[in-house]
């Protein structure tokens, strides 16, 4: 499968004045993977940390609205947690856990293997939102909507919220698989490094957060 | 097989659309930055103009506005919009997102910002979030009414509220939101490249207080956003869900029971501010690098205590975010927390104590050449100052409480955030037009453009102080109904026709600006004699910078009158061989 065999070889430190010319007949158009100089590979690692933070800081701004708001007492009236809810944290984990297999896979230039378990971390991915999609559903019937009482609008809020990012992560895990590599500033391997660091950070955001909705009911 | 671009010449893009549209070269994007908050102003600009006509003269017919005569609400929906595209579409994007991306990467020696393709999703979302926002006046009822602070209940309440607050505040809620992302984008741009990119022998400590104002500020602006981005979503839930974070029970608006219970106003506040107040930093701190900078080149002077001026301003980023609280001090908060929000924010005192101390330890002694943009530079110390002091009076709790919600407030921002800020974006655009164009601006029109615009702002802004002290609320639109701010109005008088000429003064810089663009005298490659990296490139600067050879840095970025060389200043890309050479 051209395009998608992995050497996990690259130019950390390019783009620093000693790096080899480019390549003769190159097919920098200034429209292919930004069409700007290299840059080291740890930018990239720099940029994903930076984005959680900038996520995190995000989910912390909710996370004390809902402790400032739950402590104003009065109207708060707690949610009863539909019992999927467990069902997909647990999904959830198993998806950090086939994710790590994955990308051992592709560090093992085993692509076939790196495929199906990227496979198997996508469809837990879904199932994840489909069982969230299924909680609200539980819940409508229960009568419990958005706009019910404060607890309920957080805690559709706060699932919507973490299911739009881990939604993003998808759209990653797609992206890994399914893009040229060949003509990119990073490896495969690399790409796929930094959507597990996302996948692993939403994997615990959605942790934080069951923990808040239940224990801080 | 794996194939890299590598490091090397890279080609510009050909097509019109590539080149100058969907651009991904930083340089392109900072211009066009500057260019939208260029267009900004303006109009922010006319809506003032609208304001003050109406409070000199309340009953003049004015353009523009429905019925000739502007009413209370009309005024503060223009009020409101005012501060909308000032704050968030020309201090936020002007001195960081237009001169930061223009001269970061080449300041550092990089080919580019590290994700072009994220910076040029970060400009277009600016663009879409202006358009949003501008679109609340032409929807039904106007724009909103609530200020650029959109205090709940009034913000989150839709239409029954006021003319405006249905979906003209829809519209500029949304618009703030997409903001957010936009903003958090370039931020994480700005901090990684800076991080990851320098290039060979720039180390922390050798970096230009420019950039170093633009990292700190970058970092501001990454840990702020999301929580604006978190209070938007809250509120627009409450405006279009019906939800109550924001809106308490048992509120009767326009003589309607509002069918809401249990949130709290006070929960926006915290949240807006916990923003808000990194905000201000955000428009000010690229200001300061700026100054820093030029202050250096004119005194021809090295930066008095560069490392006390790095620390500063990490110190005046980290207690931003510790101060939100002094804006709500007459919210019935405890005395205790006001205690320790009014220590920490007058704290902020020392930073700004020391790089105040250290821009005029720059000057002392200086061979000083008085240059246009020496003298914004210098302007803008001035009007820090001002600003500043008159921070140390708000943040006493005691003096707020008589002084909170009047015009003493409004001329202590305008002071410190609105013309200091505006100042630094003077101070950059005369200082590095020459690299962006190859071509200087007139020095005698800029020299006019300054000494309107200096004794102008001061003439508009000081009497606001003394408003304050005598009890004027800010907000109010008409003070004929008000026996003791009647005499008030002779001052409003005063301050309108100061800021008609002010004001006018800026079409000069606007007319030297886009004349100098193409008749300017042509420049060299380095017309101030400056020693950062910027000034050892062409101007304007090829596509890739530094076509693909990046140069190595030898020392710090204000080397000026270095006793034995034979110029007095020491470009920091100069290996030291080559400078032995020289003397």
């Amino acid at each position: 499968m051209p395009g998608t065999i992995i050497e996990e070889v690259e130019i950390i430190d390019s783009g620093r004045g000693d790096s080899p010319p480019p390549p003769a007949g190159g097919d920098d158009d200034g429209s292919s993977g930004g069409g700007a100089a290299a840059v080291p590979r740890r930018a990239y690692f720099t940029g994903i940390s930076l984005g959680l933070g900038a996520i995190l800081m995000f989910f912390m701004a909710l996370t004390s609205s809902y402790i400032v708001r739950k402590g104003l007492g009065g109207d708060w009236q707690p949610v009863r947690l539909p019992a999927i809810l467990w069902l997909n944290t647990l999904v959830l984990l198993a998806s950090s856990a086939t994710i790590e297999i994955a990308r051992r896979r592709l560090a093992d230039a085993a692509p076939e293997g790196f495929r199906r378990w990227w496979a198997l971390t996508t469809g837990l991915g879904l199932v994840f939102l489909v069982g969230q999609v299924q909680a609200w559903r539980q819940l409508a019937a229960a009568g419990v909507f958005l706009a019910s009482n404060a607890a309920s609008s957080f805690f559709y809020l706060l699932t919507a919220a973490h299911g739009l990012h881990l939604l993003g992560g998808i759209a990653a895990l797609l992206y890994v698989v399914f893009r040229a590599w060949s003509r990119s500033r990073i490896t495969q391997g690399t790409a796929a490094e930094l959507a597990a660091i996302y996948w692993h950070f939403m994997d615990g955001l959605w942790v934080f957060l069951f923990l808040l909705l239940h224990l801080g009911r | 097989m794996v194939t890299h671009e590598s490091g090397g010449a890279h080609h510009p893009p050909t097509g019109f659309i590539r080149k100058y549209i969907f651009s991904l070269d930083h340089k392109v994007i900072g211009i066009q930055y500057l260019l939208l908050a260029l267009f900004s102003v303006f109009v922010g600009m006319f809506l003032s103009l609208l304001m003050r006509i109406h409070l000199a003269w309340p009953s003049a017919k004015l353009p523009f506005i429905e019925g000739g005569i502007m009413t209370s609400e009309q005024y503060l929906a223009l009020m409101t919009m005012h501060g909308t595209i000032m704050v968030f579409m020309v201090l936020t994007t002007a001195p960081q997102s237009g001169f930061g991306n223009y001269f970061l990467p080449i300041q550092i020696g990089a080919a580019d910002m590290a994700f072009p393709v994220i910076n040029m999703l970060s400009f277009w979302t600016t663009f879409v979030s202006l358009a949003v926002i501008l679109a609340a006046f032409f929807v039904t009822a106007g724009a909103p009414i609530s200020g650029w602070t959109a205090y709940a209940p009034l913000s989150a309440l839709g239409e029954i509220a006021g003319p405006g607050q249905g979906l003209g505040q829809t519209l500029w809620v949304i618009g703030l939101a997409i903001f957010c992302g936009a903003t958090l984008m370039g931020a994480l741009n700005f901090i990684t490249t800076t991080i990851d990119l320098r290039t060979r022998g720039l180390s922390l400590m050798r970096m230009p207080l420019t950039v170093w104002a633009w990292f700190v500020t970058a970092i501001l602006g990454l840990l702020a956003f999301g929580v604006l981005l978190a209070a938007c979503i809250l509120l627009l839930l409450d405006r279009v869900a019906g939800t109550s974070f924001f809106i308490p029970g048992g509120l009767v608006v326009s003589d309607k029971l509002v069918r809401h219970q249990g949130g709290s106003p006070l929960l926006w506040q915290h949240l807006f501010w916990f923003f808000g107040h990194p905000e201000v930093y955000i428009a000010i701190l690229p200001g300061m690098g700026v100054a820093s900078h030029v202050l250096s080149n004119f005194s021809r002077k090295p930066v008095f205590g560069y490392r006390a001026m790095v620390y500063a301003l990490c110190g005046i980023g980290f207690l931003g975010f510790c101060v939100w609280g002094h804006h709500m001090f007459i919210s019935g908060m405890s005395p205790y927390s006001a205690i320790a929000f009014s220590l920490l924010t007058m704290s902020i005192g020392v930073p700004s104590a020391i790089k105040t101390f250290n821009w005029l330890g720059t000057l002392w002694g200086g061979r000083i050449r008085f240059t246009t943009p020496m003298l914004f530079a210098i302007g803008f110390v001035s009007v820090f100052v001002t600003g500043g002091v008159s921070g140390l009076f708000l943040a006493q709790p005691s003096l707020d409480l008589q002084l909170h919600d009047t015009y003493f407030v409004v001329a202590h921002f305008h002071m410190i955030m609105g013309v200091a800020s505006i100042f630094g974006i003077f101070t950059a655009m005369y200082y590095w037009f020459p690299k962006m164009y190859g071509r200087a601006m007139s020095e005698p029109l800029g020299k006019l453009h300054f000494w309107i615009t200096f004794p102008g702002v001061y003439a508009i802004f000081m009497p606001m102080h003394f408003l304050g002290l005598v009890g004027h609320p800010r907000r109010y639109s008409d003070l004929t109904n008000f026996a003791f701010l009647a005499p008030l109005q002779k001052v409003h008088l005063f301050i309108t026709i100061v800021a008609f000429i002010t004001m006018a003064a800026q079409l000069i810089f606007l007319f030297n600006f886009l004349w100098s663009m193409k008749y300017g005298k042509k420049t060299e490659v380095n017309p101030w004699h400056a020693t950062t990296l910027e000034w050892t490139v062409p101007s304007p600067p090829p596509h890739d910078n530094f076509a693909g050879d990046l140069p190595e840095v030898y020392r710090g970025p204000y080397e000026y009158a270095v006793p034995g060389a034979a110029e007095d200043y020491v470009p920091q890309h100069l290996a030291p061989e080559q400078v032995a050479k020289a003397r």
